[in-house]
C-alpha cells in the first residue's frame, strides 16, 4: 500500500467534506490547522474514517483531536502503514 | 409533598390570574393584544418555478411540474408520477455544505437565503437571540439516509458516514438554516405529514409574539429515492395513474388518489413593531388566525375535525366566513376526503359560498412542504388580488356547492385567505392570512 | 419576559415512563433514587461488529403490556413504548372521562422516529442493501407509518379520545423539552384544556449504533457496561445508547383544581436557543444553553437563586460536560456552586429525544418525593467539573424548584423549569 501524500489527503477532503471556497488549498498547506481551511471536527471524523476503511488501517479514537494539520495527519497515518505505530486492524469493521 | 388540589369552584381562576385578563378552560381565552406577525419574506422551491416569482408566474399560467419520475426508474412501483424539482443546480450552495446534505435540505437552504434576502433581514446583523427557525419535517432527508443505510447493510458499519447522525433527521433543515444565518432564537421542528406545514408556522408566530422578534418557518420536504417512494406507496392515498393531466384530480368523480412532490417554502415572520423599526416597507400579509383538531378514531361516529379547525381559526382571527374571500383547499385527491372537504366548506360558507382552489394540482402534495406552499401561494393571492386555478379538473366535474376555480386564474377583492391541510393519519390545521391592512 | 400573559398555568397531573429496567414509573424511580444502572452489552442483535457495544435497553414484552397482536406487529417499538407511557400517565392523572375531548390534545417528541423498524425493513426490500431499487414486493404494509412519525401521536390521541390540537415535535437530543414546551404553551394560550404530551425513542438499531460510532460520540467501554455511563467523571469517554419514553398529563391549573386533581408539579418556564455554530458540536462559552435557562426562569419569574436542584443533560461527553458546567455558572451566578446537579443518564443512558422527557418526570418526582436522584458512576470528578454533581448516593432534599437542560444535534439548547404545585409568582 503506498503512503498517503498531501495531494491524496486534500482529495479525501473535498469528497469526504467538500471544499471551503473561501480557504486555499492549493498553496502550501501542510502546516495550516485544518480549522483554518475550513474543516471542522465532524469533517475530520469523516475523513478519518475514509483514511481507515481505505488503507485498512486503524488510527485510535483520537486521531482527531491529535492530528490538527494536514502534516500530522499524514504523519499518523504513514506510521500505522510502516508498522511504526500498531495498528488494530482496520477491515475489522468492515461487514 | 404532592398535592392533591382543592376542589375548586367552577368559575374559580388560577392564582396570579387579573380579574378580566381570562377565562381558564373556557376556551374563549386569548393572548393579549391583536398581535398579528406580519410576513416580510418568501422563499419558494417549487416543481413548477424556483423562487417565488417564478413560481407564482407559472401558478398563474397554469403550468404543470408534475410528470414520470426521473430521479430513478419508477417502474416496480405502483405509483409513477411525482411533482420533481428537476432544475436545481447545487452549485447554489457552499461546496462544504454538500457532502453533509440531502437533496430536501439543499432546497430548504437556498429557499431560506431566497425568503431572508426577500425580508432584507440579515440575523447576523441583528441583535443576540432575536432570530429563530421553525421549520415543518415529515421523514427527514430519506434519500440521504437510504445511501448509509446501502452502506451500513453492504459494507457495514464503518462506511457509514458521519453525518448520517444529523442529516436524515427531522429537525435538520432547521439546524443548517441557523447555522447558516445566525439565527439563535428558538428553533426545532413540527411533524404532522401535510398539516406540519401550517402547525410550524404556528408555532414561530407563538415564538414572536412572545418576544422574538423575526422567525422563519414552513417547510420544504421531498423524499424521491426509491426506498422513500416504497414508503410513500403505502399510505394508501397516491394514485397509480400515468398520465400527468389525468392524475391528481381533487373533487372530480374521477378522483383517484393524489400525487407526491417535493419542495415547499419558507416565510420570514416578523414582529410588526420590530419590523417597522428594521425600515421594511412592503409586508405581504399578516398570519390571522389558526387552529389546530384531530379527527375521532375511524367508526366512533363523530364528526371529523376539519370543520371545526376552520371554525376555530376564524374566531382566532376574529372573523366570521362572510370575510373569507378565498380558500386554498387541501384538495387530498381521495373520493372520501373530497367529500368531506366539500360538505365542511358548504356548511359553512354555503353552497358556492366562497372561491375554492388548489393550485397544488400543478406541484403535487408536498408533504410537510405542501401546506407552507399554499400559504405562499395564499399570500401572493392577497398581494396580487388574483386566484391561481386548480388544473387538470373539469368544470363539469366539479361538485355543485363548491366554486371551484378551474382553468383559469380569477381577479377578485381579496382580503382574508384561509388555508386548510390535513395530515395522514387525521390532523386537521387552518389558518387566516390577511393583506396589509 | 414573556410577552404572553400566563394567566391559564399548567401543571403534571399524570406521570407514564417506560424505561431501562422495569415498565412503570415506580420501578424507574426505584432505581433512579438506589442509583443502580441498566447499561449493558446490547442484547437485542449482534453488535460484534460495531465499536460501541453498550446500550440501556428496556425489558419490555409488548404483549406482556397488553398490546393487541395487531399493535405488535405493526407498531414500531418507539410508538409501542410512547402507548404504554402514555397510558400510565392517563390512569395515573384520572383524567379520562374528566375532560372535554375537544379540548383535549395530543403532542409527541421524538428524535429518530421509527428508525427500528425502518433499518429493519430497509434491510429485507433491498436484499441487505444489494437493491438500490427496493422490491415493492416485499414491503409491509406500514411503511408510512414508519416514515412519518406523527403516526404515532395519531395512536396516544386515538387512545386518549383527544380531537384537539396534535403532532410531533422534534429537536434532537432536546425533543423530550421542546415537546412540553409546545405542549404548555397550546394550554396557556387556551388551545387546549389537557395535553398528554411526551417523548419516545426505541433506535438502539443496527444504523443508529453505527451512526454514533462514526462520530465516537458513545463510548466503546464494552469492557465495563454496567459502568460505562460516567458523566463528569475524569474516565468518561462518550455516551451510552438508551431507549424508553415519558409521558404526562399536563392540565390547565384551574381544570385540574375543579376535578380535584393530584399535581406533581408546575411547568413554570421553558425555553430554546439554537447556537447556530454546529450540527454536532458545542461552543465552549455554553452561552446559548445559558441563555435557554435564563430564559425559563425569567418566564417563570424566578431568580436564579431559588433553584434547588439541576437535573443536567450529563451525556458523559468531555465536550458536553465542560459545556452544561460553563452554562450552569453563566446562568446561576454563584448560586452554581451550591446548587446539587446530577445526571439520570448515568444509569439509564441517553435516549436521545425521550430522554429529557425522562428526566422531566425524574424531576417532578423530585420535587413529589424530596429526594434527589445521584449521578452515578461519578468515583474520580473531572477537575474541570468543579460543580456539586450529587455522586454515587441519592440526597434528601426539599425541592420546590428544579431546572432540566438539554443539548442536542442541530445545535438546540432547551431548559424547563418545573415548581411545586400552586406555588405563587
Amino acid at each position: 500500500m503506498p503512503l498517503l501524500t498531501v495531494p491524496d489527503l486534500l482529495t479525501l477532503l473535498r469528497e469526504c467534506a467538500g471544499e471551503e471556497e473561501s480557504a486555499d488549498l492549493e498553496g502550501d498547506v501542510e502546516d495550516v490547522a485544518f480549522d483554518a481551511l475550513g474543516y471542522d471536527s465532524l469533517a475530520l471524523l469523516n475523513t478519518v474514517g475514509r483514511i481507515e476503511r481505505d488503507y485498512g488501517i486503524r488510527l485510535g479514537d483520537d486521531a482527531v483531536e491529535r492530528a490538527t494539520t494536514p502534516r500530522a495527519l499524514i504523519e499518523l497515518t504513514n506510521a500505522a502503514l510502516t508498522g511504526a505505530f500498531p495498528s488494530a486492524g482496520g477491515a475489522a469493521r468492515d461487514k | 409533598m404532592t398535592g392533591r388540589l382543592a376542589p375548586a369552584p367552577a368559575t374559580g381562576t388560577a392564582p396570579g390570574t387579573a380579574p378580566g385578563t381570562a377565562a381558564p378552560g373556557t376556551g374563549t381565552w386569548r393572548p393579549c393584544g391583536r398581535h398579528r406577525p406580519v410576513v416580510t419574506g418568501l422563499g419558494v422551491v417549487s416543481p413548477n418555478g424556483l423562487g417565488t416569482e417564478r413560481y407564482w408566474a407559472a401558478t398563474l399560467r397554469g403550468d404543470s411540474g408534475i410528470g414520470r419520475i426521473t430521479r430513478f426508474d419508477p417502474s416496480g412501483y405502483t405509483s409513477s408520477l411525482a411533482g420533481e424539482i428537476t432544475d436545481f443546480d447545487p452549485a447554489r450552495l457552499p461546496n462544504r455544505l454538500l457532502p453533509q446534505t440531502d437533496l430536501m435540505t439543499r432546497f430548504a437552504l437556498v429557499a431560506a437565503e431566497e425568503a431572508l434576502n426577500d425580508a432584507g433581514a440579515d440575523p447576523r446583523a441583528m441583535p443576540d437571540f432575536a432570530a429563530g427557525v421553525v421549520t415543518a419535517a415529515s421523514a427527514g432527508g430519506f434519500d440521504f439516509g437510504q445511501r448509509e443505510l446501502e452502506a451500513l447493510w453492504s459494507r457495514g458499519g464503518a462506511h457509514v458516514s458521519a453525518y448520517q447522525s444529523f442529516a436524515w433527521f427531522y429537525p435538520v433543515n432547521s439546524g443548517q438554516i441557523s447555522i447558516r444565518h445566525g439565527m439563535r432564537g428558538p428553533g426545532g421542528a413540527l411533524v404532522a405529514e401535510q398539516a406540519g406545514g401550517l402547525d410550524a408556522v404556528a408555532k414561530a408566530r407563538r415564538h414572536v409574539r412572545d418576544g422574538t422578534p423575526l422567525m422563519l418557518t414552513g417547510g420544504v420536504d421531498g423524499s424521491l429515492c426509491p426506498w422513500g417512494w416504497l414508503c410513500m406507496t403505502r399510505s394508501g392515498g397516491l394514485t397509480g395513474r400515468t398520465d400527468p393531466h389525468r392524475a391528481y384530480l381533487p373533487f372530480s368523480p374521477d378522483a383517484s388518489g393524489y400525487v407526491p412532490g417535493e419542495g415547499g417554502a419558507l416565510l420570514v415572520l416578523e414582529d410588526p413593531r420590530a419590523a417597522a423599526e428594521r425600515g421594511v416597507r412592503r409586508i405581504y400579509g399578516r398570519i390571522a388566525g389558526y387552529a389546530a383538531t384531530f379527527d375521532p378514531r375511524p367508526g366512533s361516529g363523530r364528526k371529523p375535525g376539519l370543520g371545526r379547525a376552520l371554525r376555530l381559526a376564524l374566531d382566532d382571527a376574529g372573523i366570521g366566513p362572510a370575510d373569507v374571500d378565498v380558500v386554498f383547499a387541501d384538495a387530498m385527491g381521495v373520493p372520501t376526503l373530497d367529500a368531506v372537504e366539500t360538505q365542511v366548506l358548504a356548511a359553512e360558507f354555503g353552497p358556492r359560498g366562497v372561491p375554492v382552489t388548489a393550485p397544488k394540482t400543478m406541484t403535487g402534495r408536498l408533504l410537510a412542504g405542501g401546506a407552507s406552499l399554499d400559504l405562499a401561494a395564499a399570500l401572493l393571492s392577497l398581494r396580487d388580488q388574483v386566484v391561481p386555478p386548480t388544473v387538470h379538473v373539469d368544470s363539469g366535474d366539479v361538485p355543485d356547492t363548491l366554486d371551484l376555480v378551474v382553468g383559469a386564474p380569477r381577479s377578485a377583492r381579496l382580503r382574508h385567505a384561509l388555508v386548510l391541510a390535513r395530515g395522514h393519519g387525521g390532523f386537521n390545521s387552518a389558518m387566516v392570512v390577511c393583506g396589509r391592512d | 419576559m414573556s410577552k404572553i400573559h400566563d394567566a391559564r398555568r399548567v401543571v403534571i397531573t399524570g406521570i407514564g415512563v417506560v424505561a431501562p429496567g422495569d415498565v412503570g414509573t415506580k420501578p424507574f424511580w426505584e432505581m433512579l433514587t438506589a442509583g443502580r444502572t441498566a447499561t449493558r452489552l446490547i442484547s437485542s442483535f449482534d453488535a460484534s461488529p460495531f465499536r460501541s457495544q453498550v446500550a440501556a435497553e428496556c425489558d419490555f414484552d409488548p404483549a406482556a403490556e397488553g398490546l393487541s397482536q395487531r399493535q405488535v406487529r405493526a407498531w414500531d417499538r418507539t410508538t409501542q413504548f410512547a402507548y404504554v407511557a402514555a397510558r400510565e400517565a392517563l390512569a395515573d392523572s384520572g383524567v379520562t372521562g374528566e375532560a372535554d375531548p375537544l379540548r383535549t390534545g395530543v403532542m409527541a417528541g421524538t428524535a429518530c422516529g421509527m428508525t427500528m423498524s425502518l433499518d429493519r425493513e430497509y434491510a429485507v426490500v433491498s436484499d441487505e442493501g444489494r437493491l438500490w431499487h427496493v422490491d415493492d414486493a416485499h414491503g409491509v404494509p406500514y411503511l408510512y407509518d414508519y416514515y412519518v412519525p406523527s403516526s404515532m401521536a395519531a395512536e396516544i390521541a386515538w387512545l386518549a379520545e383527544a380531537e384537539g390540537p396534535a403532532g410531533v415535535v422534534s429537536a434532537g437530543c432536546t425533543s423530550g423539552i421542546d415537546v412540553l414546551t409546545h405542549a404548555a404553551d397550546l394550554v396557556r394560550d387556551g388551545a387546549a384544556d389537557v395535553m398528554v404530551a411526551g417523548a419516545s425513542d426505541a433506535a438502539i438499531s443496527p444504523i443508529t449504533v453505527a451512526c454514533f460510532d462514526a462520530i465516537k460520540a458513545t463510548t466503546p467501554r464494552n469492557d465495563a457496561p454496567e459502568s460505562a455511563s460516567r458523566p463528569f467523571d475524569r474516565t468518561r469517554n462518550g455516551f451510552v445508547l438508551g431507549e424508553g419514553a415519558a409521558f404526562f398529563v399536563l392540565e390547565e391549573y384551574a381544570h385540574a383544581r375543579r376535578r380535584g386533581a393530584r399535581a406533581y408539579a408546575e411547568i413554570a418556564g421553558s425555553a430554546t436557543r439554537c447556537n447556530a455554530y454546529s450540527m454536532t458540536g458545542l461552543r465552549s462559552d455554553g452561552w446559548e444553553l445559558a441563555e435557554a435557562v435564563s430564559s425559563a426562569l425569567d418566564i417563570a419569574r424566578l431568580d436564579p437563586s431559588e433553584v434547588d436542584y439541576v437535573n443536567a443533560h450529563g451525556s458523559a461527553t468531555r465536550q458536553n460536560d465542560l459545556h452544561e458546567t460553563v452554562a450552569f455558572k453563566r446562568s446561576l451566578g454563584p448560586h452554581a456552586y451550591s446548587v446539587p446537579i446530577s445526571t439520570i443518564k448515568s444509569m439509564i443512558g441517553h435516549s436521545l429525544g425521550a430522554v429529557c422527557a425522562l428526566e422531566v418526570a425524574a424531576s417532578a418526582l423530585t420535587i413529589a418525593h424530596g429526594v434527589i436522584p445521584p449521578t452515578a458512576n461519578l468515583r474520580e470528578p473531572d477537575p474541570d467539573c468543579d460543580l456539586d454533581y450529587v455522586p454515587l448516593t441519592a440526597r434528601e432534599a426539599a425541592v420546590s424548584t428544579v431546572v432540566s437542560v438539554a443539548s442536542g444535534f442541530g445545535g438546540f439548547q432547551s431548559a424547563i423549569v418545573l415548581t411545586e404545585p400552586g406555588r405563587r409568582r
